[in-house]
């Protein structure tokens, strides 16, 4: 298409668009004058029936626990499909020699990570871990939770790789460990829906003590859920980490190794 | 909306502006970024706390990571 007859298209794009977008503007209440009836209920209710200070969790995780455990399985999909891609990838290719990891890291072109990019990766490990934890742990009762606390923790590996070398993260992070970690967050989920099935209640029913609201112990399954989600989340992403990892390391290992 | 809610929707407008117009991917994947901070502050400031702490570890880390991690998967094959 020539140029003009993409701007034509472009400005025809736009017209529609603000016209469309400028009628929705028009129909929303005004800023701060929120008019939703289930928004309302859960803020006058959900604290004493779930004694979890987030409503957010409570709604994700209990209210909407279904939904979410939706979402946790296309997470779930996700991952195993990006593992499945690159690992046909990664059979295909002629399995180098083992060599030692002296040869293998002049063999690449990878650029050395400086001393302060270490030190300062190094010093933040720790830290990294400590806050993912605290988020996941604490996802009933301030904002966070299993989601962003397991992708915070992901991010502890990502610092090891960057400290480390790719040999590091394989140590504090095989295979065998974040695969079994994102399965059991995954069918711990689904199988925390069954306890409620067992006590005669609908899939999913916070059966559980609640416990005193605003303690760590306490909101019934919220935690529980939120627990596993993490060790799922944070399975996942460093599962999905290695696995991009190795393919560009492989590929650079075929060329100049 | 007073003019801490204005500012951070300027800034929003001007990064998500900012990425369209970095033509070249790696420095794209750090535009994003950045871009993905400023939407973190901005669902800070109206109150979205649980949507900031989301887009902060998606946004801000794991969506450039994978950009930087294809990035170099595909120039190692182009190569």
């Amino acid at each position: 298409m020539s140029l003009r007859g993409r701007r034509n298209l472009f400005a025809l794009g736009v017209l529609g668009f603000s016209v469309l977008f400028l009628w929705g503007l028009n129909g929303l209440p005004a800023f701060g004058h929120y008019e939703g009836v289930y928004g309302i209920t859960l803020n006058r209710v959900a604290v004493t029936q779930r004694h979890a200070t987030n409503l957010v969790a409570a709604v994700t995780f209990d209210y909407r626990g279904f939904d979410t455990l939706g979402e946790e399985f296309i997470l779930f999909a996700a991952v195993v499909g990006v593992a499945i891609l690159l690992r046909a990838q990664r059979d295909e290719a002629a399995t180098p020699d083992e060599e030692d990891e002296e040869t293998k890291d002049e063999s690449r072109d990878a650029p050395h990570t400086s001393d302060a990019v270490r030190v300062l990766g190094l010093a933040l490990i720790g830290p990294t871990v400590l806050f993912g934890l605290y988020i996941v742990a604490h996802g009933h009762l301030t904002p966070g939770g299993g989601f962003q606390g397991g992708v915070v923790l992901a991010t502890a590996a990502l610092l090891v790789y960057l400290t480390g070398e790719y040999v590091a993260l394989r140590r504090v992070s095989p295979e065998s460990v974040t695969e079994l970690a994102e399965s059991v967050g995954a069918g711990g989920y689904a199988a925390i829906g069954f306890i409620g099935l067992l006590t005669g209640q609908a899939f999913l029913t916070n059966v559980l003590p609640l416990g005193m609201t605003g303690q760590l112990n306490s909101s019934g399954t919220i935690l529980l859920i939120n627990l596993a989600v993490g060790v799922g989340v944070a399975g996942g992403f460093s599962l999905i980490l290695a696995e991009f990892l190795e393919q560009t390391l492989l590929v650079r290992e075929r060329e100049h190794g | 909306m007073d003019l801490l809610h204005g500012l951070v929707l300027v800034f929003v407008a001007i990064g998500g502006t900012a990425v369209v117009l970095t033509r070249d991917p790696l420095a794209q994947s750090i535009v994003v970024s950045f871009y993905g901070i400023l939407l973190g502050i901005l669902f800070f400031v109206f109150q979205a706390p649980d949507v900031a702490l989301s887009q902060i570890v998606v946004g801000a880390v794991a969506l450039p990571m994978m950009i930087l991690l294809a990035l170099a998967k595909a120039k190692a094959e182009e190569e």
